[in-house]
């Protein structure tokens, strides 16, 4: 097991300098470089552009310009925003908080929701349900999540008025539970639609695949009854595929909170992203691009570190 | 001669009768046919110059009188115009896109799966490390670098989601490449580029095929996405993605302006998605997402 965390570990290296190299290329080939904004404004002139190049370290060799930020990034300083020289890292951790709330809220729905349709639909193969859980899952596929949410506003939100459109607490209530559960609803629905269908698919076929196997049969034979074959037999070892799945789609939950972020007026990190980029924020842009790539190499690694656990077979390769 | 004509034939028609067999898939394909009609052909029905301004008929609803059949917009421009003129934007970067992403994907695949070794370990890496980022992420902050034209945003999406396609054309070569016609091929005396584009390339063209379908529809999604945050197509050209933009200012009073391009998009979405599935299961069965 020790040898296995070893060689996972090992192997997240060369993803992290990959995925600095990308973040640090992508700012130096934004048009104008790291300093565009600056060359935007009228009131700053060509030798105070020199002069924020020098206090940047702009001016020196791009390898070594490298290691610094990536020296930086590894040790905790991320560097400075631009309109108020906050720290990048700082003003990303303030917003974490609201985008895990968010995801992890989706997340959970999500995952008991699709996890039971898709085990309904593996065990009911065929039935009216499974071929309307199928289908259903690829039209909840096909919807654009921002459309989807902006429905949501209407319906909930505007005619009915259930539910607040937007936002995270009513003024004047802010650490009030229960406004916050009731900002919470709509932007969960909306970006959990998605991952119920994809969590659907998934667990429906993993139980297919599973519910084949010898040792599915052995327990029949041997008289257990099927509550407990698929609580007992096949869960552990369907749930293999699906912890995997668990670390591949955080990216598209980030991207999907994102877009939910937007539509809601979220305060989290997707709102802070489209923010960055309207004001040309580089330093904020590149910092939650490696804020976020580092979250899903340590997910993936996480997911293959349970799924070791659950499965002594892994672990000896 | 005739032997050789008459067998890719009869693949075809194998194919054919096991996707006729999918009705959601046929629904899906049919739909995305009547869309591309409708796109190349919108200047024919568009009742309207889709930039046309006329102020006196702002927020016409919909179905009140023949010239506008679907409403206007804010401006007084004809919506039905406009959706059709957006649905040529939105198909013709979907396209783009998808070409973009197959020939990248298709490339770096066949390259990493038949040269192996450290090729294909410096490749592969490089698709693990593409896929650490969030795909809004990366396709925003790029295409906020660049000029928005329809061709830089096809392109930038193309660029930002070809990794899974080079994964399943990587698996499919390194699976072929061990066949008995390659080694013949090579007994031949085929050069490497030979046996790649010659050779191995037209026997992955199923999994590319179904791969390509599925993409048309996820390029259109975020061609809306990056619209929609203002940073795809520009006004004054429609696009399905930024007239929901415009529409969300009017959402409260005007909800239709907002509901027709959505359900534009998913329409579309929803056509190649289900013929992308289709496709799957009749191509190939090993291939089925659901056994």
């Amino acid at each position: 097991m020790i040898g296995f965390v070893a060689w996972r570990l090992l192997q997240a290296i060369p993803l992290l300098i990959g995925v600095s190299l990308i973040g640090f290329g992508l700012m130096h080939l934004a048009p104008g470089g790291p300093l565009a904004v600056y060359t935007l404004n009228p009131t700053i002139q060509a030798q105070d552009i020199e002069r924020i190049k020098i206090i940047f370290g702009l001016d020196q060799p791009v390898h070594v310009q490298y290691v610094k930020w990536a020296t930086g990034i590894f040790s905790g300083n991320w560097g400075y925003t631009f309109f108020g020289g906050r720290p990048v890292l700082g003003v990303i951790l303030e917003r974490l908080p609201a985008t895990l709330l968010l995801m992890g809220s989706a997340l959970s729905v999500a995952i008991v929701l699709g996890l039971s349709i898709g085990v309904l639909g593996a065990v009911k193969r065929y039935s009216v349900f499974d071929v309307l859980a199928t289908t259903g899952a690829l039209f909840a596929l096909s919807f654009p999540t921002f459309w989807f949410g902006l429905m949501a506003i209407f319906v909930f939100a505007i005619e009915l008025r259930w539910l607040p459109s937007g936002g995270m607490w009513e003024l004047g209530e802010e650490g009030n539970i229960l406004s916050l559960l009731r900002h919470l609803v709509l932007p969960t629905m909306v970006l959990a639609l998605v991952i119920t269908a994809t969590w659907s698919r998934y667990s429906r076929s993993a139980f297919l695949e599973v519910m084949q196997q010898d040792f599915m049969r052995t327990a029949r034979a041997k008289g257990v009854p099927p509550a407990a074959r698929l609580m007992r037999h096949a869960f552990p070892n369907a749930a293999k595929p699906l912890i995997a799945l668990l670390g591949v789609e955080l990216p598209f939950l980030f991207s999907g909170a994102l877009v939910t972020e937007t539509i809601f007026g979220w305060p989290g990190m997707g709102r802070l992203f489209v923010d960055a980029l309207n004001m040309k924020e580089y330093p904020v842009l590149m910092g939650m691009m490696m804020f976020t790539a580092i979250f899903v190499i340590i997910g993936n690694l996480l997911a293959d570190l349970a799924i070791a656990v659950i499965d002594p077979r892994v672990r000896l390769r | 001669m005739s032997a050789t004509a008459a067998a890719p034939q009869s693949q075809i028609g194998r194919v054919w009768t096991r996707f006729r067999r999918h009705r959601l898939a046929l629904a899906g394909g049919f739909v995305v046919a009547l869309l591309l009609a409708s796109a190349l052909f919108a200047p024919a029905f568009a009742p309207q110059d889709p930039t046309l301004l006329d102020t006196a008929l702002r927020f016409r609803p919909p179905f009140a009188d023949w010239a506008h059949p679907l409403g206007t917009d804010e401006l007084g421009r004809d919506t039905l115009s406009r959706l059709l003129y957006g649905g040529r934007v939105s198909l013709t970067v979907g396209l783009v896109a998808m070409v973009t992403t197959v020939m990248t994907g298709a490339l770096i695949g066949i390259t990493a799966g038949f040269l192996g070794g450290v090729v294909d370990n410096l490749l592969m890496r490089f698709v693990d490390t593409m896929l650490c980022f969030p795909q809004v992420f990366l396709l925003l902050v790029v295409a906020a670098f660049v000029p928005p034209t329809l061709l830089s945003i096809s392109l930038v999406i193309g660029l930002t989601s070809w990794m899974e396609v080079s994964r399943i054309v990587r698996a499919e070569i390194l699976h072929l490449k061990e066949q008995d016609f390659v080694a013949a091929a090579r007994a031949l005396g085929a050069s490497r580029a030979r046996i790649m584009f010659r050779e191995l390339l037209p026997n992955a063209a199923a999994p590319i095929l179904v791969a390509a379908t599925l993409k048309v529809a996820s390029a259109v999604l975020m061609e809306s996405y990056i619209s929609y945050l203002g940073y795809g197509v520009q006004p004054p050209l429609a696009s399905w993605g930024n007239m929901l933009t415009n529409a969300q200012g009017y959402f409260d009073t005007v909800p239709w302006l907002a509901i027709l391009p959505g359900a534009a998009i998913t329409l579309t979405v929803m056509g190649f998605n289900f013929m992308g599935d289709g496709l799957r299961d009749a191509l190939d069965p090993r291939l089925r997402m659901d056994p």
